[in-house]
C-alpha cells in the first residue's frame, strides 16, 4: 500500500508572453522559491527534484535539467526528468508523489517550465519526419478535424466553442497570475476573432506564454508540520495508447475513460459532476471542454455541451461543478507546466487559497492532463482531507 | 526500496548506423526477446511500462512518441518516459513497484545518434546562453577533464590506453561490441591524438541500437518461475553544471549515490561502468571504491558500443544476466548523464 502524501508548497510565475527579465534558470528559480516560501521550507529542506518540461526542441536545449540543478538547489541530490508530451506537466506531479508514495523520499521538490518566447513551438511540432506523415499544422491543425467529427456526431449548436472561450476567460480575469487578462470579454468578440483552423478560432486556441509552476510534495508526518492546510493526493493515473492504429476513437479516447475511471477508483469518486467540487482541466481549445465532459464521465456521451450550454462548469453563473476557475490553459499556456498548472490549481482549492476564483467549501478537486495526439492522460484527485 | 527482481534483459547489436531503420524497428526485436524471456506476451502483461530516450538523437519533437507503437497498448496501458538514459526509466520503475502501485514493469531504452554529429548535438546539453553558444562538444569538455588528470599526475596516458586495451579484448566475447580486439598498450600509445590529449580510441564509438528488460517484485518473479538477479539498491545523484566549480578529476555524485545504494556491503565481483572516454573509468572506479579483485567492464563497456540512452540500462542489464547465469553472486552497475560526468546512478545486485 502506497505511503500518504501531501501538496504542502505551491509556486506559480505570472504567465505573460515574455518574460524577458529572467533566463531559463530564473524562471523556473522562481517557481520553485514560490514554492518552498509557500511551504514554509528552505532548499536544504528538499531530498531529490523532479524536472518536466514539453520536448527540449521547443527551447533548443537539450536534457535542460541538467543546466537548471545549479538553479533548483538540487547539486548532490537526484534529479529525474519526465517528458510524456502536453501531458507532462501532470505526468511529472504523479511522479514526484510516487518518490514520496514509495516512501523513499520524505520531501520533494517539483517544477515544470516552458519559455514560449525563446521558443517556436509551431515549428518544433511541425518539422518532418524521415518515418512519418508530415503533418504541417501545428496542434489546432492536428485537433481541428477531431473537433469537426465531435460537432458532426453530436449536433451541438456552433456557439459551443464561444462559449467556452468567453466563460475561462471570465475566470481567468479573477486569477491576477493568469497570462490572458480580459474581464470584459464577450462571445461576440470571440466570433469575430480571425479563424485559423476551422472550426477553431483565434481566441478559441490558447495564448503562448513564458512561466512556470512548482510543488513541494511531502510525507504523512511532514505534512502535518506544514503551515499550511496540505492537499491530500487521493488518487493519481496515467494511461497512453499508441497515435495510430486502426479503429482508433480520436474523439472520446479509451486512455482518457480509462484514467479517470483508475483515478475515480482510487478516491472513491462514483459521480465526478456530484463528488467532486470542481476541476481543472486541459483545455487549449474551446471545444475540448465538452469533449472531455464526456470522456471523464461528467456527462453522457453526447451530451457534454450541454453542460457548457447550462453554465454548469462556469463560476460565474454558478455551476455546480466548474471548471477550470484559474481561466485554465486558454488563459495561460506555458506548454511544459501547463498539466501541472491545472494538478496545483486543482491543490489551491482544496486548501481553500484560491483567491478570487476559489469555489466556495470545495474539499475534492481534480486535476488533467493531456498530451500528443490525446494518447497520454495524467490525473489526480486531491482532497482537503486524507480519506 | 524494497528488493526487485530483474527477470530479463536484452540489448541489440552497437552497430554505427542503423540506415533506415525507425524506432519501432529498433525497439521491437529486443522488446519481443526481453518479453519472450520473461514469458509474457506485451506490455498488456506488466503493470508499468516506462522508457528513456532523447528527442534531439533522432531529431524529432515527439521521437520517443513512436516508442509506444512496439508495445501493444491496446488497451491502453501505465506508461511513463524520461528524457534520460533507460536506467532512470528502472528507477521510476523501481518507485512505482515500491509504492506498491505495481508488481511487474517493462523498461526501454533507445538511441539512434547516426543521423547526426552526435558530439556536436550533445554541446547543445550545456547552458543555453554562456555555453551552448560555444558549440563545446561532449569530447572536448571531457578532453578538459583528462587534461586536468595528467597534469595533476592522477593518471598517464598508459593508464588510459590499458582501459582501452582491456575494453577491446573483454569486448570479443560480447556479441553486441562494435569495437573488439586485440591490441597493445604500445600500439594504442603509437596512434595519434584525436582532441589532445584523447586519441580516438579514448572516446566511445556512436551507435545505434535499444535494450530492453521486464522487472517485477519477487513474489511476482517466482511466480513468473524465472530465474532472476535481485536489485538490491539504487541511488542516482548530480553535480553542479558549472565546470569551473567542479572538481572533474573526483566524482563525488558517484561516490554519493554508491554510499547510499550500499555499494559496500559486499563483495563487488563485476563492475559494469558507463564512462564513455578511458580516463573516465579511473575516475569512477576510485568514485565507485573497487579494488583490483573486481572485474571492471567485462563486457567490453560502452568503449566497446554506445547506445545512447540505453547504455545505463545495459550495464544493469550486463550484471543482472551474469548473476542469473549463475557466473558471480554480486556485482554493480553504473550509469552517467551529462557532460564530463555531472550526473551518476549506481545500482548494486545480488543472486535470488
Amino acid at each position: 500500500m502506497a505511503d500518504l502524501a501531501a501538496v504542502v508548497g505551491i509556486g506559480q510565475t505570472k504567465y505573460q508572453t515574455k518574460r524577458k527579465d529572467v533566463s531559463i534558470a530564473g524562471l523556473v528559480r522562481e517557481a520553485a522559491f514560490n514554492a518552498l516560501t509557500d511551504a514554509g521550507l528552505t532548499w536544504d529542506d528538499i531530498d531529490a527534484v523532479v524536472v518536466g518540461k514539453a520536448p527540449d526542441m521547443f527551447e533548443g536545449g537539450i536534457m535542460p535539467e541538467l543546466y537548471l540543478t545549479d538553479a533548483l538547489g538540487c547539486n548532490g541530490k537526484p534529479m529525474l526528468r519526465v517528458h510524456t508530451a502536453g501531458s507532462v506537466g501532470g505526468s511529472t506531479a504523479i511522479v514526484a508523489a510516487s518518490y514520496v508514495q514509495s516512501g523513499m523520499f520524505k520531501r520533494v521538490l517539483t517544477v515544470t517550465y516552458e519559455k514560449q518566447s525563446e521558443s517556436n513551438a509551431m515549428w518544433a511540432l511541425s518539422n518532418a519526419q524521415p518515418f512519418s506523415p508530415h503533418l504541417n499544422a501545428g496542434a489546432g491543425g492536428f485537433f481541428a478535424p477531431i473537433i469537426r467529427e465531435y460537432m458532426r456526431r453530436t449536433n451541438a449548436p456552433y456557439d459551443v466553442g464561444l462559449k467556452v472561450a468567453t466563460k475561462d476567460r471570465l475566470h481567468g480575469a479573477r486569477n491576477p497570475l493568469a497570462h490572458l487578462q480580459l474581464p470584459n470579454i464577450t462571445m461576440k468578440e470571440v466570433e469575430d476573432s480571425p479563424m485559423l483552423w476551422e472550426p477553431l478560432r483565434f481566441l478559441e486556441s490558447c495564448p503562448s506564454s513564458d512561466g512556470a509552476c512548482a510543488l513541494v510534495i511531502s510525507n504523512e508526518e511532514l505534512a502535518a508540520q506544514s503551515p499550511k492546510k496540505p492537499a491530500w493526493i487521493r488518487g493519481a493515473a496515467m494511461r497512453s495508447e499508441p497515435t495510430m492504429y486502426a479503429g482508433r476513437e480520436q474523439v472520446n479516447p479509451q486512455a482518457g475513460i480509462d484514467c479517470a475511471k483508475d483515478v475515480y477508483k482510487q478516491a472513491g469518486i462514483t459521480d465526478p459532476r456530484k463528488d467532486l467540487d470542481c476541476a481543472e482541466i486541459y483545455v487549449p481549445f474551446s471545444w475540448y471542454e465538452p469533449m472531455w465532459l464526456e470522456n471523464l464521465g461528467f456527462a453522457d456521451v453526447g451530451q457534454g455541451w450541454k453542460l457548457t450550454m447550462e453554465g454548469a462548469t462556469s463560476l460565474d453563473e454558478k455551476g455546480d461543478i466548474p471548471w477550470n476557475c484559474s481561466g485554465g490553459v486558454l488563459s495561460s499556456n506555458p506548454i511544459g507546466a501547463s498539466g501541472m498548472i491545472r494538478f496545483a490549481e486543482a491543490a489551491r482549492q482544496v486548501r481553500g487559497d484560491a483567491g478570487d476564483h476559489q469555489v466556495d467549501g470545495a474539499k475534492l478537486a481534480m486535476g488533467h492532463a493531456y498530451g500528443g495526439g490525446a494518447q497520454f492522460f495524467a490525473m489526480w484527485v486531491v482532497g482537503s482531507e486524507k480519506a | 526500496m524494497r528488493d526487485i527482481a530483474i527477470v530479463s534483459f536484452v540489448q541489440s547489436d552497437c552497430v554505427r548506423d542503423a540506415g533506415a531503420q525507425n524506432e519501432v524497428e529498433l525497439i521491437m526485436p529486443v522488446l519481443r526477446k526481453a518479453l519472450d524471456a520473461a514469458g509474457i506476451q506485451s506490455a498488456q502483461d506488466v503493470d508499468f511500462t516506462c522508457s528513456g530516450s532523447c528527442d534531439y538523437l533522432q531529431g524529432a519533437a515527439f521521437a520517443f512518441v513512436s516508442g509506444v507503437d512496439p508495445l501493444g497498448a491496446v488497451p491502453p496501458i501505465k506508461e511513463s518516459h524520461v528524457e534520460m538514459d533507460a536506467a532512470w526509466a528502472l528507477y521510476e520503475a523501481v518507485l512505482k513497484i515500491t509504492m506498491g502501485q505495481a508488481e511487474s514493469a517493462l523498461v526501454y531504452g533507445f538511441g539512434k545518434s547516426s543521423p547526426g554529429e552526435l558530439p556536436i548535438v550533445l554541446s547543445q546539453q550545456l547552458d543555453p546562453y554562456y555555453m551552448a553558444p560555444l558549440w563545446l562538444d561532449s569530447i572536448s569538455t571531457a578532453a578538459l577533464q583528462a587534461r586536468t588528470m595528467l597534469d595533476n599526475g592522477d593518471i598517464t596516458e598508459k593508464d588510459m590506453a590499458e582501459v582501452v586495451a582491456r575494453s577491446r579484448k573483454n569486448a570479443k566475447s560480447n556479441p553486441h561490441a562494435q569495437l573488439k580486439g586485440d591490441v597493445s598498450v604500445d600500439e594504442l600509445l603509437a596512434e595519434p591524438t584525436y582532441l589532445s590529449p584523447l586519441r580516438k580510441h579514448d572516446c566511445c564509438p556512436v551507435s545505434d541500437g535499444a535494450c530492453a528488460m521486464v522487472v517485477a517484485t519477487v513474489e511476482k518473479a517466482k511466480e513468473w518461475g524465472k530465474p532472476y538477479a535481485v536489485l538490491k539498491g539504487i541511488d542516482h545523484r548530480i553535480e553542479s553544471h558549472n565546470f569551473g566549480a567542479r572538481d572533474l578529476t573526483q566524482s563525488p555524485s558517484t561516490q554519493a549515490a554508491a554510499k547510499s545504494a550500499g555499494v559496500a556491503n559486499g563483495p563487488v565481483e563485476v563492475a559494469e561502468i558507463y564512462a564513455p572516454f578511458s580516463h573516465q573509468e579511473i575516475i569512477l572506479k576510485r568514485a565507485l571504491g573497487l579494488g583490483d579483485d573486481t572485474v571492471v567492464n567485462p563486457s567490453g563497456g560502452v568503449l566497446a558500443g554506445n547506445l545512447m540512452m540505453a547504455s545505463g540500462l545495459s550495464r544493469i542489464g550486463e550484471v543482472a544476466m551474469r548473476i542469473i547465469r549463475g557466473d558471480i553472486k554480486r556485482g554493480i552497475a553504473h550509469a552517467t548523464s551529462g557532460h564530463a560526468l555531472q550526473q551518476n546512478l549506481v545500482a548494486v545486485l545480488e543472486e535470488a
